[in-house]
């Protein structure tokens, strides 16, 4: 097999995601391992991009680092004595990860091996946006309702837990 | 971009010098765009040292260079050489990297700004979602650098300059959609073929999207409201408020690192009206002259640059002078504006938008009536804006005079009648003196 620029930046890309995964899970320290996502997210980002996949690429980073990275922040920034807590793997839970692991590695491993990958020339620069927008409101379009009803649920519910704590006797700022 | 791709792939090079050398050529453009984004924002400094100055009935910074210009490379070449402090019980890696983080956030955006025609380092199929995309490693890089400060400060900081950024998200996407809507694409400059943002637009104001209907104006302000508030700018500089703060997220940065975080919030500010300048005003068209007409001439395409730099310039000077004009919102007044408001007005917007595609026919009469319509209204507000400044200008004189007031006559804005007698008040004050 030859190796190409490409391969070896998809390699680099690859060790970088992993390593600040693994990075993640293993931290004792929760903030760092938080920020240490931002590389997963990024990482997967670049992997999309090279896949020419271009607008999931940026809605990756869009949705996972502008949203759901900012998010988790806030949750461990806001929790209480953050720094003393030491959350991360504790030493009961390796068993129990191993097990997990080791099940997913047994489904997945066949799978990788086995399947037949696309080893054509990618395209460049094909738009993926128009695609998917048919697909979206074509094909997928039940799926794709169904997924937006369950985010208003969770929408009304986060707006109710919201509601009820600021109603307790904490007491509502008054304007 | 493209063409350079293009250019290489012709070489006729083996796969790794013709991979080695794109990678370099990336490498370079990357540095230009880099260079380009920070001399913009080094003057910016300078603008808004001078335009506060004016505003502010003082000269602002005025010695080194022609009326000043320079400053920004004397104030950058003091900040490099000042002791790069971090301080003792700060988390050290996290507290060096979120300054880089903020400028990847902001620098990277430029990647994707049409200059001009030919003149954009990426015109990148989904180039307006790209720059949202990026703008948002903002936000990680100042909850970064709050946390990593240990300060208390630059805690809170960044904590509201976060929850700011990612409300003002969504009325700021919510604008950029209408304009989605309304050309098709989310490419900036596009081909002839297939036409992106700018190309679907004109050169004439009618032609603009800003005038393209009612809902796309009101879209306009939206967004623009929004990436104020993205951009922590005055009146929602809360994240950074000097008066409670010191200042918010970067109190503890010093040296090269402050000018990273100082340059970043600069060159946002032109991102956002470069955008602003894409999306709504047409960009680098230049009225009376067709893209196609524009291609063949180099001086055509350096003047559809110098009309896409103009256009920026008008909106980061607005977005200084509102700095320098209101003050700044409570925390609770700003999440109201954004939820209460932006919000809601955005998504009327965009149903608006998508309600006038449907019901009216694109190039019909009435589209064009409304066009013109729209072009009319915004004009005559400007023009009314403008005769209104200039009429209290003519009033109460150019600049408030402190002597006069302290001596107890009647500040620069006295009632009608006694206009006439303003300028005999001048002349003996004058005369007293």
């Amino acid at each position: 097999m030859k190796l190409s620029l490409a391969d070896l930046l998809f390699y680099a890309v690859a060790v970088a995601t992993l390593t600040t995964a693994a990075y993640a899970v293993f931290t004792r320290n929760i903030v760092r391992a938080v920020f240490s996502l931002l590389g997963t997210f990024f990482g997967m980002a670049i992997l999309y991009g090279m896949l020419s996949a271009d607008f999931v690429a940026v809605v990756q980073v869009l949705v996972y680092v502008g949203g759901i990275l900012v998010l988790l922040l806030f949750a461990v920034m806001l929790t209480a004595n953050i720094e003393s807590a030491r959350l991360s793997s504790p030493a009961a839970g390796w068993s129990w990860g191993l097990l997990a692991a080791v099940a997913t590695g047994i489904i997945l491993l066949p799978l990788a091996l086995e399947a037949p990958w696309l080893q054509r020339e990618l395209d460049v620069a094909g738009p993926g946006t128009a695609t998917i927008g048919r697909s979206l409101l074509g094909n997928m379009l039940l799926p794709f309702e169904a997924v937006s009803v369950v985010l208003l649920g969770v929408v009304i519910g986060a707006v109710v837990v919201a509601r009820l704590r600021r109603g307790g006797q904490d007491g509502e700022v008054q304007r | 971009m493209h063409s350079i791709y293009q250019a290489i792939e012709q070489l006729s090079l083996g796969p790794w010098g013709r991979d080695i050398l794109f990678a370099l050529a990336v490498l370079v453009v990357a540095a230009a765009v880099f260079m380009v984004a920070l001399t913009i924002a080094g003057v910016l400094v300078w603008v808004e040292r001078r335009v506060a100055g004016r505003v502010q009935s003082r000269i602002g910074p005025n010695r080194v260079g022609p009326i000043g210009i320079l400053q920004w490379l004397a104030d950058g070449l003091k900040l490099f050489m000042k002791e790069d402090l971090i301080p003792e019980c700060a988390d050290r890696p996290l507290y060096r990297l979120a300054p880089y983080l903020l400028m990847v956030g902001v620098f990277g955006a430029f990647a994707a700004v049409p200059f001009g025609q030919a003149l954009i380092a990426a015109d990148l199929n989904v180039g307006i979602l790209y720059i949202l995309a990026v703008t948002s490693l903002s936000a990680v890089g100042i909850l970064m650098s709050g946390w990593a400060s240990n300060n208390k400060w630059s805690l809170l900081g960044g904590i509201r300059s976060a929850a700011q950024i990612v409300s003002y998200e969504v009325p700021a996407a919510l604008g950029v959609l209408s304009v989605v809507l309304l050309a098709g694409t989310l490419q900036m400059n596009g081909t002839e073929m297939a036409p992106g943002i700018i190309r679907s637009q004109g050169g004439w104001p009618w032609q603009w999207y800003i005038f393209h209907n009612p809902f796309a104006l009101v879209a306009f302000f939206v967004y623009f409201t929004a990436a104020v508030a993205e951009g922590n700018r005055t009146p929602f500089d809360l994240p950074e408020a000097e008066s409670e703060l010191v200042a918010g997220f970067n109190t503890e940065y010093s040296g090269m690192r402050f000018a990273g975080f100082f340059l970043a919030e600069f060159a946002n500010v032109y991102l956002m009206s470069a955008v602003a300048t894409t999306l709504f005003f047409g960009g680098w068209q230049v009225p009376g002259l067709t893209p196609a007409e524009m291609q063949s001439s180099p001086w055509l395409q350096l003047l559809g640059l110098a009309v896409f730099v103009a256009k920026a310039g008008v909106g980061c000077f607005v977005v200084v002078w509102i700095r320098w004009t209101f003050p700044r919102l409570r925390v609770d007044q700003l999440m109201g504006l954004c939820y209460r408001y932006l919000i809601p007005i955005g998504f009327a917007c965009l149903l608006g938008n998508a309600a006038y595609l449907l019901l009216v026919p694109a190039g019909s009469l009435a589209d064009n009536v409304v066009h013109w319509a729209t072009a009319a209204f915004g004009l005559l507000v400007l023009a009314l804006f403008f005769w209104r400044v200039g009429y209290h200008l003519r009033r109460s004189g150019e600049r408030l005079d402190l002597d006069l007031l302290a001596r107890g006559r009647r500040g620069p804005f006295e009632p009608r009648w006694q206009h006439r007698a303003w300028g005999a008040h001048r002349r003996q004050a004058a005369k007293e003196a």
